[in-house]
């Protein structure tokens, strides 16, 4: 009999530090899961305002440009339909490239421009971050009217 | 030629494996000492031919021979023999190589090490781990076949990754594929032990050492990957929870999980279901973490390939290991013989209870890294779980079982008393309450995070000192005396706790006081962080075996004094056009100074990078210590015995 019960108390302790560790990874999914938008989905404002989350597609052409402090920098991120301006303060990884692909992370300001806390991009030449990939991916399917040398889209 | 012979030689470790996974495991179930007796011949057989095949590739490489499409494809005539030899694992193919020439390796050693064995048991434990490599040879010769020829040859070769032309690419992976694959040891004695349905104590004692030895292993393995990610990536971090670093982490927590287990089953001849779960649980991990750096189902830095076949073969070979193992485990279990009882306050509890934490946190990890992959697969979106995830739930998850690791070591087996326990382990709590609450103030913050990690590091080092004072304090016999009858595998214990104690300091002072900024440096200029002043003198340009790069040279000053100089450089590799970023670094004891450059800004001026590192050394000299506590653990007493018995030198030199 005594016995049955501790064993009954091993499993509830067991069950018990499940539940907790459970609530810990429910918890901590709920805020630290960092969503993916195409620039399309951007511009259509299906992005929720003030969220982290991560943009993807290719570093527009000619759309780099460089403050005077040196480490703040503009640049265009598109999917070849839409452009979102984005801006960043820092030093830009290695293989950072215009007409590569580029993944960031972090959230638009009032005036629709992503500011990035941080700026992704993978060490291989041909390497095309999967999200960068996916955005371009999904602009093909819902062709539309392509993006204007300048940079504006319509 | 050599090629083919390389290729030809693993056709035969096929064949041989075969043999090897099928006769004796068949034999010692019908009896047949034929059979059986293949077991040792056949195994050692495969490791000739295996051996052969990787001395060809790696001559293929060594003669830059450009017609084999793996050496093609990762290396290049430019670059140094010693990296040249290394990039024969920079890819897929060569990689898994590896992967089947350690398992061959460790098998061997079984074959040395284990003549005290039953001749059944040691049959079944070769069989089986033939039978894992009749997987990896089938997985080589089928998808991935590193000896494939390129027609026509190429001039030169692609290159290796510049990413993996660092010392650490020498060390890291054979270390990490040591560890991984030595689980398969652990892995092959439980399934034995199923097979056989003599799951008693004495298998436990066998597959201890074996099972320290691959924890040991994979260990420095992560140790060297966290030390080189930090050196090389250039933004000074030690760890990122990658899913490639994941992967490795996962068998580690429950490989030290299984450590514990075993020992209790050792010792006390109870959880032995558990332990056997926990071989199982160990190795199905790395086979798990194979298949998340290998299928290219990850794309991070480690992954290499995109192929939907091998992703298929390695999750049906994953399958087959898993569930068939689960399955003979449940069609065993109840033939388990149930151990010793043991008190709800007992060492028993206390290290139950940190092996359930270990698994639930590798359990966490594996959710956090699957999570995301899952949701990719059935198209409900993209997402990613960052570090911000894996520390909320890391954290709260073991910092319960530091705390009962400071306890259990003191606890007695069976039935412990709480307030013996609490006697003894007052002080150690009073003294690590008052530094952790001290301490930070001292260095000028005190978080919550701060004060558990400076709270549970002291804890660990009290506990470990007033556990050796209670060994030490014996009346009436003298302290060299007392000092010898203390086992190295007690010292190992001892130092590997203390190694975590070690690491959690690290880590916390790291975390809690590091600093960082982004400057734009004309030469002249000085950078000021955490009271030390960086001097630019500018740049030089200097040349390397295949690459140029732009040297930065710092002086790091502190109080008006020159500490030292570092030279961050900015590579250019010249076969593939690709940058790199090399780390400059003053390495200290109690901080490191780090820098790295950014990018030319005209007018001879560069963005850097500069950190302050305080005692991030402390966190692989953690990981060194818990190594060096898993060796001393090796060359306990009871362990040389056996061996000298039987006239074989130790595994552990």
């Amino acid at each position: 009999m005594k016995l049955r019960y501790k064993r009954l108390g091993l499993i509830l302790g067991a069950v018990a530090l499940v539940a907790v560790a459970i609530g810990l990874v429910l918890n901590a999914f709920q805020s630290n899961i960092v969503f993916f938008y195409t620039p399309t989905q951007i511009v259509n404002g299906e992005v929720p305002k003030e969220t982290s989350f991560r943009i993807g597609g290719m570093v527009l052409e000619g759309s780099l440009k460089r403050q005077d402090d040196g480490l703040t920098v503009q640049f265009a991120v598109t999917d070849t339909v839409n452009v979102v301006p984005v801006t960043y303060t820092g030093i830009l990884p290695d293989l950072f490239k215009e007409g590569k692909g580029v993944v960031a992370q972090g959230a638009l300001d009032s005036q629709g421009r992503f500011v990035a806390s941080n700026v992704l991009a993978k060490h291989d030449e041909n390497y095309m971050p999967p999200e960068a990939a996916e955005a371009l991916k999904r602009a093909k399917v819902t062709q539309s009217p392509a993006v204007q040398p300048d940079g504006s889209n319509s | 030629m050599i090629p083919e012979i390389g290729h030809f030689a693993l056709v035969l470790a096929l064949f041989v494996a075969i043999v090897q996974g099928v006769m004796p495991i068949a034999g010692a179930t019908l009896l047949k000492p034929i059979w059986i007796g293949l077991a040792i011949p056949a195994a050692r057989l495969q490791f000739v031919l295996v051996a052969l095949s990787m001395i060809c590739l790696a001559y293929t490489f060594a003669v830059k021979d450009y017609s084999v499409l793996y050496v093609a494809s990762n290396s290049n005539s430019q670059l140094p023999l010693h990296y040249r030899v290394a990039a024969l694992w920079g890819g897929h193919e060569g990689s898994l190589l590896l992967w089947a020439f350690i398992l061959n390796v460790w098998t061997l050693a079984v074959t040395f090490f284990s003549k005290g064995l039953p001749a059944l048991t040691r049959a079944r434990i070769i069989g089986v781990m033939g039978l894992i490599s009749i997987g990896f040879l089938l997985f080589l010769l089928t998808v991935s076949n590193p000896f494939e020829r390129l027609i026509p040859a190429a001039l030169d070769g692609r290159d290796l990754n510049p990413l993996l032309q660092d010392p650490g690419m020498v060390f890291h992976p054979p270390m990490l594929y040591m560890g991984y694959v030595g689980f398969s040891v652990a892995f092959a004695f439980a399934i034995a032990a199923l097979l056989s349905g003599e799951l008693d104590a004495t298998w436990a004692r066998w597959s201890r050492p074996w099972t320290i030895l691959a924890w040991l292993f994979l260990t420095i393995g992560i140790m060297a990957g966290s030390n080189w990610a930090y050196y090389e990536l250039g933004w000074g971090g030690w760890w990122f929870w990658d899913a490639v670093e994941n992967a490795s982490f996962m068998p580690w927590l429950v490989g030290t999980a299984l450590l514990h287990s075993l020992a209790v089953t050792e010792k006390r001849g109870t959880f032995k279901a558990w332990t056997v779960l926990l071989a199982i649980t160990a190795f199905s991990l790395s086979l798990l973490g194979t298949f998340l750096v290998r299928s290219g189902v990850l794309t991070s830095v480690h992954a290499f390939a995109t192929d939907p076949e091998r992703g298929l073969f390695i999750l049906a070979f994953l399958v087959i290991v898993i569930g068939g193992s689960l399955a003979l485990f449940a069609w065993r279990a109840s033939s388990i013989v149930r151990g010793g009882g043991f008190s709800a306050l007992s060492r028993e509890s206390f290290l139950l209870s940190n092996n359930v934490l270990l698994v639930v946190a590798a359990a966490s990890v594996m959710l956090g890294t699957l999570y995301p992959l899952v949701l990719d697969t059935l198209n409900l979106g993209k997402i990613s779980v960052g570090p911000p995830y894996f520390d909320a739930v890391f954290a709260p998850l073991m910092a319960p079982a530091v705390f009962l690791m400071g306890i259990g070591p003191l606890a007695r087996w069976k039935k412990a008393e709480l307030p013996e326990l609490v006697v003894r382990l007052r002080w150690a709590f009073v003294v690590s309450l008052l530094v952790a609450g001290l301490l930070p103030l001292l260095l000028g913050r005190w978080t919550p995070m701060i004060g558990l990690g400076i709270f549970l590091a002291f804890w660990v080092f009290a506990s470990s000192l007033q556990s050796l004072w209670l060994r030490l304090r014996l009346a009436g016999v003298p302290l060299i005396e007392r000092f010898k009858r203390l086992t190295f595998a007690w010292w190992g214990m001892w130092l590997a706790h203390v190694g975590i104690g070690v690491f959690i300091l690290g880590v916390t002072i790291v975390k809690g006081f590091e600093t960082e900024t982004a400057v734009r440096m004309h030469p002249g200029d000085v950078a000021h962080l955490s009271g030390y002043d960086f001097v630019f003198d500018g740049v030089t340009k200097v040349q390397g075996p295949n690459y140029t790069a732009t040297q930065g040279n710092f002086r790091v000053n502190k109080n008006e004094r020159e500490l030292a100089t570092i030279h961050p450089q900015k590579r250019l590799y010249t076969v593939q056009n690709m940058p790199m970023t090399e780390a400059g670094i003053s390495a200290g004891i109690w901080s490191d100074q780090y820098a790295s450059l950014g990018e030319p800004l005209g007018d001879g001026s560069w963005s850097v990078r500069i950190y302050y590192k305080p005692m991030v050394n402390w966190i692989w000299g953690g990981c060194l210590l818990m190594a060096i506590g898993g060796g001393l653990a090796l060359s306990d007493k009871r362990y040389r015995i056996k061996r000298k018995g039987h006239q074989v030198d130790g595994v552990a030199a």
